[in-house]
């Protein structure tokens, strides 16, 4: 299967060294992008989709590593809730992964891969980087930004920190501030990747082994808080794989082993694993009211856009409450905000799934 | 004004243009919508029932889901013209704050009811000594959302009590209307204008 490094990627190297939370700075940075549908003639629609932990640029279109339709390709398009044939959609690669944009696989200054040596980055960071690619697009307003999870996430500190540049900000299944339940999740991910003995402290390139078998794990654990219960046992409830009886062995007997395991091996063959590291960790550091001076009212205090929050009622892993405190942040500082916990089985996977009133939402958001 | 329930009707025609406003219990956004095309108002809304919420987006307007009981107390002082409480109030859990609410955090609130001294809920309870089902009190005792039953003669004296000003009202009786003489007889539903 190609790797990012193999496949050719649309993107633009930015011309300043990009100056990051943990007072270090990057440079080179490259931003891999995509964009769909025209840019009209006064860029006023512009929609910035920015993508979760495990997502890439490709948000409408073929993934040429996986050769699978975009990840968001269900909302993006022509027709579509995000409309292609009205918004210039861009979707970038977050730095610090693995698609193309500068990340602990690209090469530093002494031409080996940065590994463990890539700065810790930060959610403020990623957007930071992005505000500088629309820059370079000649982009100064957004219609729009549009993100879901760690996007999600992006989407409100663009919002609080560029106030001049988003006129929407739509934010679905996330949270201002990463709870402690969320974090712990993320750190069993971080320790089945660093006790994978090929793992080398992260100095894996070019061994001809990576430590796959943790990446594997960690996804595994992070796909089970993707889903929910009631999905999980309406798709595989206790059914046996392949066979008909328990076979008093540790193979895949049932159905979710199989699947989990499959989900963890063919994660392997597309994501680098010290990008799983460096991405859960910024997420872990999100603590969006901690950044304005502990109060989250403050983030918003010179928002001029419009706030869309969707929540849904089946996801566990960034519940309805967390979107509640922002909405009651927003209100606080009198912002026009939107919000509906919308009812859907998948778990927090609804966003990426069919759930045709988040299509309602959105769409009618969009054009307010 | 067209199309609009005569209660909506009337609240909209006495909302100052350009004001902005905060409609609690909108429903399916119907007298938002009026207030933002027709008035030019900044409206949001908020409603506990999401499919009507996603009605709302989708039409293109500001609602959050949330709890006139719960929800209200994250608004800031003065935050808008007018609040708006339309066939709400005796769903809340305790009036009493709601409206104390209403009125920190708008200027002026707009409060409407059903009036359960109408005669036709006199007389349901006095000859057939049922709970009534009325136009405006559909549903039965045991499922329906109207916990707290107000009077018109309830309200004006919680007014007087907690030191509220009614700057106006109006009462409907049959979509039309009526005197404010016997109306806690005659209307089968009220709309204050209050201040603080």
């Amino acid at each position: 299967m190609a790797s990012a490094a193999q496949i050719a990627t649309r993107s633009i190297v930015l011309p300043e060294p990009l100056s990051l939370d943990s007072g270090q700075s990057l440079a080179p940075v490259t931003i891999a992008y995509e964009t769909y549908g025209k840019l009209a003639a006064d860029k006023g629609n512009a929609v910035l989709v920015c993508h979760a932990t495990t997502g890439d640029q490709y948000v409408a279109s073929n993934n040429p590593v996986t050769g699978k339709p975009g990840w968001w390709d269900r909302m993006v398009g022509s027709g579509k809730p995000i409309d292609t044939d009205r918004f210039h959609v861009i979707c970038a690669n977050v730095i610090g992964g693995c698609m193309g944009s500068t990340g602990p696989a690209s090469l530093a200054e002494d031409g080996e891969p940065y590994g463990m040596r890539f700065p810790v980055i930060t959610i403020r960071d990623m957007v930071r980087a992005q505000v500088a690619l629309l820059g370079e697009l000649g982009i100064e307003r957004l219609h729009a930004v549009v993100g879901g999870s760690m996007g999600g996430m992006q989407a409100l500190s663009l919002g609080a920190d560029w106030p001049e540049i988003p006129e929407r900000v739509l934010i679905i299944a996330a949270t201002g501030t990463m709870p402690a339940q969320n974090i712990a999740f993320q750190e069993v991910g971080r320790q089945a990747i660093t006790a994978d003995p090929n793992w080398q402290d992260g100095a894996y390139y070019g061994t001809g082994k990576a430590p796959d078998a943790g990446l594997a794990v960690a996804r595994m654990a992070a796909h089970i808080t993707y889903l929910s219960e009631e999905s999980l046992t309406e798709k595989f409830g206790r059914r046996l794989q392949d066979r008909k009886a328990k076979s008093f062995g540790f193979d895949a007997d049932f159905q979710v082993e199989s699947y989990l395991r499959y989900q963890g091996s063919s994660f392997t063959s597309r994501f680098d694993a010290n990008s799983y590291l460096y991405l859960t960790r910024a997420m872990s550091y999100f603590d969006l009211a901690e950044e304005h001076g502990g109060l989250l009212a403050n983030a918003f205090a010179k928002s001029k856009a419009r706030y869309c929050i969707v929540s849904f009622d089946s996801d566990w892993l960034y519940p309805t409450e967390l979107s509640r405190e922002l909405v009651h942040a927003l209100n606080a500082v009198g912002a026009p905000v939107s919000f509906v916990e919308l009812s859907a089985p998948f778990g927090h996977d609804s966003f990426l799934l069919d759930v045709p009133a988040l299509d309602e939402v959105v769409t009618g958001f969009l054009s307010q | 004004m067209s199309g609009l329930r005569p209660d909506l009707a009337l609240i909209a025609a006495n909302v100052a243009p350009g004001s902005r406003v905060l409609d609690i219990g909108c429903g399916d956004g119907t007298l938002m919508a009026a207030l933002r095309d027709d008035h030019g108002c900044r409206v949001q809304g908020m409603e506990i029932d999401p499919a009507n919420v996603t009605e709302c987006v989708a039409k293109g307007l500001s609602v959050i889901q949330g709890d006139a009981d719960k929800d209200l107390a994250f608004y800031p002082d003065g935050a808008f013209d007018y609040a708006i409480l339309s066939q709400t109030l005796q769903t809340t859990m305790r009036p009493d704050h709601v409206l104390e609410e209403l009125l920190r955090i708008g200027a002026r609130a707009f409060v409407s009811f059903p009036n359960f001294a109408h005669w036709r809920v006199r007389l349901s309870l006095l000859w057939g000594g049922r709970m009534p089902v009325t136009r405006l009190l559909p549903v039965a005792w045991y499922e329906t959302p109207n916990i707290h039953h107000v009077t018109i003669a309830d309200f004006r004296a919680f007014l007087s009590e907690r030191g509220i000003t009614r700057e106006q009202s109006w009462f409907l009786s049959g979509d039309k209307q009526c005197s404010r003489s016997a109306a806690n007889f005659r209307a089968e539903h009220a709309i204050f204008l209050l201040k603080r």
